[in-house]
């Protein structure tokens, strides 16, 4: 499909009406059995159009497997599940128009690089040959790849094809974005420039499906989270209030001077807008966060206070902490064998 | 924080993409994708030019091997035997070729790019097709080595080289039907090994039990009955017959009789079961 030929005064019919439009997926009671073991187990979820919906759980939870029986690369053993309105299992050739899938593992091809992987993919997709290679020009530059754009991508670091694959799922700038643990086994500074991008695509229009294993980042970007374990949703909320379930993160600082202590506590008062928990014999403050990089406010006013500061630490409440709330019991030690049958 | 915009483009509207999305693939869109994926095997060709063993060191070393070494028995001497064996190493050769498609099929099948091909809105039969297209050129220099290599060895094609010419397209075109097979095999089976496996299986009676290296006639009788409807041994006669006499005879029209019946009864079965695997 040719992007400049989208036709914006078409309106679909029956676009209003059960609201269900509203809807970028609705599934209900998704269930996916390899060798009579139930890898997803019932899953119900309703994602709103815009915004990301985050699906966290640890690994062999269920996550890629509900991902990819919504993308098509699976087939749905049970329950139904619509994308924008349209059956996923009845129309794929559809779905497949609709939505970008950027996998736990860059799905590029090795032996090309970086710019014919893009064409290669943009031609797929049905897009003229001249375009296509305009498209991958723009797409590469707009991800840092322009200088790579011409070695092959078994040169690439995994950075970089983590880059060209969320890269190769936007040719068509799809609706909808799937995407499986896009940042495990990045390094921090990869990691937020993944967050941004993925906060652009949200301002594009896009709704984005991410899965994770880290709770800060589907903290950090998702305004609907869905935890599942052992094949089904256990908790669904905002970040705000899973983490009301869990309990908040805390800051403690040690101070230089334990004399300052009360002056400190009025710092944080006013910054947190809570009463921090004041222990003035050994010269220690504790603290609730609503965000962890809250702290930093925290440490920048003490420091025009005059107030110095011996030692700072943030406790986040684990995932480990979060599936302990949720679920009664510890999320299950990593488990890379199921995460590979789950693929198959 | 300020929030960049990814796309550049205007905001993306659900609703038109749905009603802008076609519901289905036109055959013109399948031989453009079919093509598109040619040109990805073609370029994987180019930089893993190990690919070009087969094609390459197979008709070489055969035909000089075989010549020298049956020649003598089977037909009295070598040069007697070249008519006789160069057609059999032909159909020898593009057969162990069109078994290297269902092995790279399944090696390439495991790797994460086929995931995103199939999570494409792509024709399902676009990436069995395309590397096939992509090894009509695996078969032309097999089969004009073969015929290259035994004009070295002394093989004097009396059917000139329009024969030779018409030889080269029958057992390409063979080939081609025939990989189909494989690629089913490539679909089905659990890793390459296996496809390897099964596929030499395939590979050994049909071109061992057929007249590709000796005469019919020093076949015992229940033999020579599985011969004489083996395939493979129609497609050798006609090679034959093109090669050596310069005619079409009516072998070719088996030949390509069985090509057709491979292609229709394995490119469904091939399609069907890629498409199991999702």
């Amino acid at each position: 499909m040719s992007i400049t030929s989208m036709d914006t005064t078409r309106r679909p019919s029956g676009r209003s009406g059960t609201g269900g439009a509203e809807l970028a997926v609705h599934a209900e009671g998704l269930v996916k059995s390899f060798g009579g073991q139930r890898a997803v187990d019932g899953i119900d979820l309703e994602i709103r159009t815009g915004g990301v919906f985050g699906v966290l759980g640890p690994n062999g939870a269920g996550k890629t497997t509900t991902l990819r029986m919504l993308a098509t690369l699976l087939r749905i053993d049970a329950g139904r599940a619509e994308i924008f309105g349209v059956d996923v299992a009845r129309q794929p050739h559809v779905i497949r128009q609709l939505v970008g899938v950027t996998g736990q593992y860059a799905s590029v091809d090795e032996n090309l690089t970086a710019r014919e992987n893009l064409w290669l993919f943009g031609r797929l997709h049905g897009i003229r040959s001249a375009r296509a290679k305009k498209l991958a020009v723009e797409l590469l530059d707009r991800f840092g790849l322009g200088d790579a754009a011409d070695k092959t991508i078994a040169k690439f670091s995994g950075g970089m094809r983590r880059r060209l694959d969320l890269a190769a799922s936007l040719i068509t700038t799809p609706p909808l974005i799937f995407l499986d643990e896009p940042t495990t086994g990045l390094d921090p500074h990869t990691r937020g420039q993944m967050w941004d991008t993925i906060r652009g695509l949200v301002a594009d229009g896009c709704t984005v499906l991410l899965t994770t294993q880290y709770l800060d980042e589907a903290d950090q970007l998702a305004d609907q989270i869905a935890v599942i374990d052992h094949g089904r949703k256990v908790a669904e909320g905002t970040p705000e209030e899973l983490k009301a379930a869990v309990g908040d993160t805390s800051l403690q600082l040690v101070l230089a001077e334990p004399e300052q202590t009360g002056a400190a506590g009025d710092v944080i008062r006013r910054v947190l807008g809570l009463d921090p928990i004041l222990s003035p014999e050994r010269s220690r403050l504790q603290a609730p966060l609503k965000q962890a990089d809250l702290a930093a406010e925290v440490l920048v006013a003490l420091r025009d206070a005059g107030i110095r500061v011996a030692s700072v630490s943030v406790d986040q409440p684990s995932l480990d902490e979060a599936f302990l709330t949720l679920t009664g019991h510890p999320a299950e030690p990593q488990d890379d064998e199921s995460t590979k049958e789950e693929r198959r | 924080m300020s929030v960049t915009s990814v796309l550049g483009e205007q905001r993306v509207r659900p609703a038109d993409r749905v009603a802008a999305a076609r519901r289905r693939i036109s055959p013109r869109e399948v031989v453009s994708q079919t093509m598109t994926m040619a040109w990805r095997a073609l370029k994987k060709m180019r930089r893993n030019p190990e690919q070009f063993f087969d094609v390459t060191l197979q008709p070489i070393l055969f035909t000089a091997m075989f010549a020298y070494i049956f020649g003598g028995a089977i037909a009295g001497d070598v040069r007697s035997y070249l008519p006789l064996m160069i057609p059999g190493i032909l159909a020898q050769t593009v057969l162990t070729t069109c078994m290297a498609t269902g092995t790279q099929l399944r090696e390439d099948m495991e790797k994460g790019v086929f995931d995103r091909f199939k999570s494409l809105p792509m024709a399902r039969i676009a990436p069995l097709a395309g590397p096939m297209v992509a090894d009509l050129v695996r078969y032309a220099i097999a089969a004009t080595l073969t015929f290259g290599m035994g004009i070295a060895v002394g093989y004097r094609p009396d059917g000139g080289a329009l024969g030779v010419l018409g030889a080269i397209l029958l057992a390409i075109i063979s080939g081609w039907s025939l990989a189909w097979a494989f690629t089913w095999v490539g679909t089905i089976a659990r890793s390459a090994q296996a496809v390897q496996g099964i596929s030499m299986m395939i590979m050994f009676p049909l071109t061992f039990l057929s007249n590709a290296f000796v005469p019919l006639t020093s076949l015992p009788g229940w033999l020579q009955a599985f011969v004489r409807v083996n395939p493979v041994s129609h497609m050798v006669t006609a090679a034959r017959d093109l090669a050596n006499k310069g005619t079409i005879s009516a072998e070719v029209g088996w030949t390509l009789l069985a090509c057709l019946v491979v292609v229709a009864v394995f490119a469904p079965l091939s399609v069907r079961s890629y498409r199991r695997h999702l």
